[in-house]
């Protein structure tokens, strides 16, 4: 159900700046909020302050074999594909590199700019867009429907309240949000079983996915050192340190193989910050780690 | 819309038809004369000048005769009904050597699970089709039925069956097509938003054409 | 055998002489007619409020691919793009059958009538537990602002059927629904607790306070209906409270009652909750009937035919009615063996239904009938109860049961037995009683174009939907138009929408006329129906108190054409003790 929270971004914004400024990457960089609300006071980033990690989520290895769902017993879906259906596992890899990767910082950042304007989750032919992406805690999900047949969307968090509604027909659009942040919250459609997406929920604006290549691309990071988290749906996470100088690109990578398939993969995790520099250790709503 | 029941491709569906018709006509009778008495009492003993009431409390005699009658064909009802019903749901009374499948419905498919050309459920070859229930005609089919969430139902309304799926437990149904077609399985026990659109759809082959059918699939698995 | 009973102690006529506030004369009252308009009025409303979620579901049905006008104004929880979301369909399908089961019919019923008319009719001042009276209703109140307030919380009102059956009832993320589902668990607490009040008075009243005469086989027939609901719904609504609650820990408190995953049983819910709601079901006809009986002796000027026949087969349904659970249950997944016992008991249970249809038309028969609107809509509760008692023998019979359980055929059953039945014998009781409450007539020109308007178009809803069973149309589907069986029926899926809207406009006819004569219909005489029972030899309204001095009975309740009594066609339970009455049940 749509609640109308007044965001501190009205009055900050920034977001529609930095959109146009740094962060573009590929792969639906996390800085890359769509259309914001127009800004009653708008916070500067101020350029001189920020850089932007830049990086590449390799992929060693045979990627898993990818068969095709068979779409006979759904027909409404079968017609929107004309035989090219959706997969039976999303683990895209080609060239090496592997998409679908939620990049975070995980540790290090003290806040920034809240979130203005609604990220978009949308349903068409049977599958999500996009499958891996990230919001902030509070920030609209703007869900919407292409297809002209039921879908639902339910989203199992434990550290958020849930929600499972549905959307029957196309140019349906719901409005829901998370906020507390939770890394990963799974969504499903119960109709569709195939269909499913993740989103990361971060009280701060520094994530992105990775793109088909492997690219992604977080722009508007404060300078500093910080601890990057990446999370696969089939092969776990990897994490790694950076420091970010202004006005420049750090470079980052990741390196997965075919043979970490299997591990543990944590899912509805809180995130506990920690702020270095004044010595506050600020931490998420449930500190407890795992659940 | 025509007030029948649908086109009946069962053999115990045909004695379920039959025992429907039967309670039609019973019931029926009953309607008529309740109605009928009512239409006639109305007009025959409506007030009017000069007209009195005949004074009576009872008849002990009438209470005996309708209570008798009705409780005596209610229970020729009851144990032609209970001797159906045995043959139709007791797992002891299930054919000998009927092909088996199972079905897992949970929210908001019917996932079918094939004995694959072995014929034998929980061997290597068996697979897994979702929302497509293929069989061969002309003999009894056994069903596992099981849910995974929540309370779903397995109606297929040509073929008279119609049994609960509920999750924790596994339940055995048996019934028959007696030709080739094509149905659809409804779920009939509300199981959340989807519950309107939980639909499989259902294909009765001959005997050599569904051995094919299998066989092709186990392949393609 | 005449008991003498002495008027039960602290029942002093002299409270009816102190000046009351206005709070306490007329909210906070112990007055049982004060506290029965109040369920009156409660339930009225929910009536139309239940009748309005009816009319959505029905606008859905019938064109599941237009915008509902007007959707606009519900939020896009519950309304998208002016369509109505599958998830709000099924919690209008719930809340309709809830609100109208527990508050409009049941309290309708026993909250009213119950209250109304056991001490009137019995002959005392009131019940005999006054305050405790006074809490039954005002547990109401909570209940339904609970009820109402559901709706709006995220995730909406419950959405399971009103018969919540766990899994789904009890798991949140398979529905979307949290927090409605918990508050209708906590308001069908209140209301569990309401009635089982109300039952602790009924019973206590009906046993110590008869006025002297009144042996139980000079009780009119309305009297025994509402005595036995009353042991009925003290031995019921308990086990919906415990599965209730039990429910409620298994979603909040992490319990597995119900579900398998920590060792719990779906099927147990179940059986809990028909343990309880078949005699539910005749706790929502028995009243019905008992009003019936009355309203046709009355009508008819004639004593109820085979009296002591009635009072027995009120026993036998409600003894029956908690052996019979499992006729609900046949598709469930029991044990079939336990088909054939319930098979038994449910086809038994249709014999005591029938004794009292052909009883009622023996009343008839050879009467003198004043076709009166309460008269008329007793008569149709015979026509259309028969019908709907006819169309549960097809579910009696297990291999039918097969075919139409969940199809539509079952919702015309139980809108047979629960509109064509107990509402219809409502809308008589409340024209009947209306002189008695208010003081004053209903209009009985507008009553007849209510009964009228109402009988044809409740037919051409409900009589169809036989039909639809029949091809197959399964229950709580938000559109059925993509299944191949069901091809054709949208035509009468449109039909019975139009008329069900028809018949919802109905309801205005008597809302209005009702609310208006309370204020503008002419003044009512002490007893404008020539009626035998207490509560019309007192004037109308009765004051508070009811009678200065407790009357003494010495007949029957429905002594009307006695051949001795030669200047008018009724005796009084309380007048010409010389006239001698043959004992009910010889000729």
């Amino acid at each position: 159900m749509r609640s109308y929270r007044w965001h501190k971004s009205v009055a900050l914004v920034a977001a529609g700046m930095v959109a146009a400024c740094g962060g573009g990457g590929d792969g639906g960089g996390g800085s890359d909020t769509a259309g914001g609300a127009a800004p009653e006071a708008a916070v500067q980033i101020d350029p001189a302050t920020v850089g932007t990690i830049s990086g590449m989520v390799n992929f060693a290895g045979e990627a898993p074999a990818m068969t095709p769902v068979d779409m006979s017993g759904e027909p409404d879906c079968a017609a929107g594909y004309g035989g090219d259906g959706p997969m039976s596992n999303t683990v895209l890899a080609s060239g090496g590199g592997l998409a679908n990767v939620f990049v975070y910082l995980s540790e290090g950042v003290s806040g920034g700019p809240a979130a203005s304007g609604s990220v978009p989750l949308n349903q068409e032919n049977c599958r999500y867009e996009p499958h891996v992406f990230g919001v902030q805690s509070g920030q609209d999900i703007a869900i919407t429907n292409s297809d002209n047949f039921l879908h639902n969307i339910n989203a199992s968090p434990t550290e958020n309240r849930g929600f499972n509604i549905s959307q029957p027909r196309a140019g349906i659009t719901s409005t829901q949000s998370f906020s507390v942040a939770e890394v990963m919250v799974p969504i499903r459609c119960d109709v569709h079983g195939w269909m499913n997406a993740y989103v990361g929920v971060v009280d701060h604006p520094y994530f992105a996915a990775s793109d088909a290549t492997g690219n992604f691309s977080i722009g508007n990071v404060p300078a500093g050192t910080y601890t990057v988290t990446a999370w696969h749906e089939e092969y776990g996470t990897m994490t790694t340190s950076v420091t970010v100088t202004a006005q420049s690109t750090a470079e980052i990578a990741f390196d997965y193989s075919a043979d970490m398939a299997g591990a543990e993969v944590p899912m509805n995790e809180p995130l506990v910050l920690h702020h270095e520099s004044d010595g506050i250790h600020r931490v998420s709503l449930n500190g407890a780690a795992g659940r | 819309m025509d007030w029948a029941l649908p086109p009946n491709y069962s053999t115990f569906g045909v004695q379920i038809d039959q025992l429907f018709w039967i309670i039609f006509v019973i019931t029926g009778i009953a309607f008529v004369l309740v109605e009928a008495g009512l239409i006639l009492f109305i007009v025959k003993y409506r007030s009017r000048t000069g007209h009195k009431a005949y004074y009576t409390h009872g008849s002990n005699k009438l209470e005996i005769i309708w209570t008798v009658v009705p409780a005596l064909v209610f229970v020729v009802l009851g144990v032609y009904s209970a001797g159906l019903w045995a043959d139709i749901k007791n797992p002891s009374n299930m054919p000998e050597g009927a092909i088996e499948f199972e079905v897992r419905a949970k929210q908001f498919e019917w996932n079918i699970v094939y004995p694959g050309p072995d014929e034998i459920l929980g061997t290597g070859d068996d697979f897994e089709v979702l929302n497509q229930f293929h069989f061969p005609a002309g003999e009894p089919v056994i069903v596992y039925l099981e849910a995974e969430d929540v309370i779903h139902s397995f109606f297929i309304p040509e073929l008279r069956v119609k049994q609960d799926a509920v999750p924790g437990m596994r339940i055995p149904v048996w019934f028959d097509a007696t030709q080739t077609g094509e149905f659809e399985i409804a779920c009939a026990e509300l199981c959340g938003l989807g519950h309107y659109r939980m639909e499989a759809a259902v294909t009765v082959h001959e005997r050599a054409d569904f051995d094919a059918w299998q066989a092709s699939r186990a392949l393609a698995q | 055998m005449a008991t003498i009973v002495a008027e039960a102690p602290g029942q002093a006529t002299g409270h009816a002489e102190h000046e009351q506030s206005f709070l306490r004369k007329y909210i906070f009252s112990s007055d049982h007619k004060i506290i029965a308009i109040q369920f009156l009025f409660l339930t009225l409303f929910f009536l139309a409020v239940g009748g309005l979620l009816a009319m959505m579901m029905r606008y859905q049905i019938a064109w599941p691919d237009q915008p509902i006008p007007g959707g606009g104004i519900l939020p896009e929880s519950m309304v998208a793009s002016g369509y109505i979301l599958p998830e709000f369909y099924n919690a209008l399908v719930t809340m309709h059958g809830s609100i109208m089961v527990f508050l409009a019919i049941m309290p309708m019923l026993v909250g009213v009538y119950a209250n109304y008319l056991i001490p009137l009719q019995l002959g005392t001042h009131d019940m005999a537990f006054p305050r405790l009276n006074m809490y039954s209703f005002w547990l109401m109140v909570p209940a339904g602002i609970i009820t109402l307030a559901s709706f709006w919380v995220i995730g909406g009102a419950a959405g399971a059927g009103w018969t919540l059956y766990a899994p789904l009832s009890a798991r949140p993320d398979l529905t979307g629904v949290e927090l409605g589902q918990v508050m209708w668990l906590v308001a069908l607490i209140f209301i569990g607790l309401s009635s089982i009040l109300g039952s602790v008075n009924y019973i206590t009243t009906t046993i110590n306070m008869r006025a002297p005469g009144m042996t139980w086989f000079r009780m009119p027939l309305t009297i025994w209906a509402l005595f036995i609901t009353a042991i009925l719904a003290l031995l019921a609504m308990p086990v919906l409270s415990a599965a209730g609650i039990m429910l409620l820990f298994d979603q909040t408190l992490g319990t597995s009652f119900f579900l398998p995953e920590g060792g719990g049983q779906p099927l147990l819910w179940q059986h809990l909750f028909w343990f309880f709601g078949h005699p539910e079901v005749y706790i929502l006809i028995l009243p019905a009937m008992g009003f019936v009986s009355e309203i046709l002796a009355t009508g008819s000027r004639k004593p109820v035919f085979g009296y002591k026949a009635m009072v027995w087969a009120i026993v036998a349904i409600a003894f029956l009615g908690f052996i019979v659970w499992g006729h609900h249950m046949f598709m469930s997944g029991m044990n079939p063996t336990l088909g054939l016992s319930f098979t038994v008991s449910t086809l038994l249970i249709a014999v005591p239904s029938a004794i009292k249809t052909f009883n009622w038309m023996g009343t008839m028969w050879r009467g003198n009938l004043k076709l009166h609107t309460p008269m008329l809509f007793a008569i149709s509760f015979v026509a259309l109860f028969a019908i709907g008692g006819l169309s549960g023998v097809f579910m009696a019979a297990t291999p039918v049961d097969i075919y139409i359980h969940d199809t539509y055929f079952i919702v015309a059953h139980l809108h047979y037995v629960l509109f064509g039945g107990s509402l219809f014998a409502l809308f008589g009781a409340i024209y009947y009683w209306f002189p008695k409450m208010f003081g004053r007539m209903m209009s009985e020109k507008w009553g007849k174009v209510h009964f009228w308007t109402t009988f044809v178009l409740y037919n051409l809803v409900f009589f169809p939907m036989h039909g639809l069973g029949m091809v197959g149309m399964m229950r709580r589907i938000y559109d059925s138009t993509g299944y191949a069986h069901l091809e054709g029926i949208q035509d009468t899926n449109q039909l019975i929408t139009v008329a069900a809207f028809g018949l919802y406009l109905t309801g205005f006819i008597f809302a209005f006329n009702f609310f208006w004569s309370i204020f503008k219909g002419k003044k009512a005489s002490r007893n404008p129906w020539d009626a035998t029972t207490l509560e019309w030899q007192t004037p109308s309204p009765p004051k508070h108190g009811n009678w200065d001095e407790v009357p003494v009975v010495y007949h029957g309740p429905h002594e009307y054409s006695h051949p001795d009594v030669l200047d008018k066609d009724w005796l009084a339970q309380n007048e010409r003790p010389d006239v001698v009455s043959p004992a009910a049940g010889s000729h």
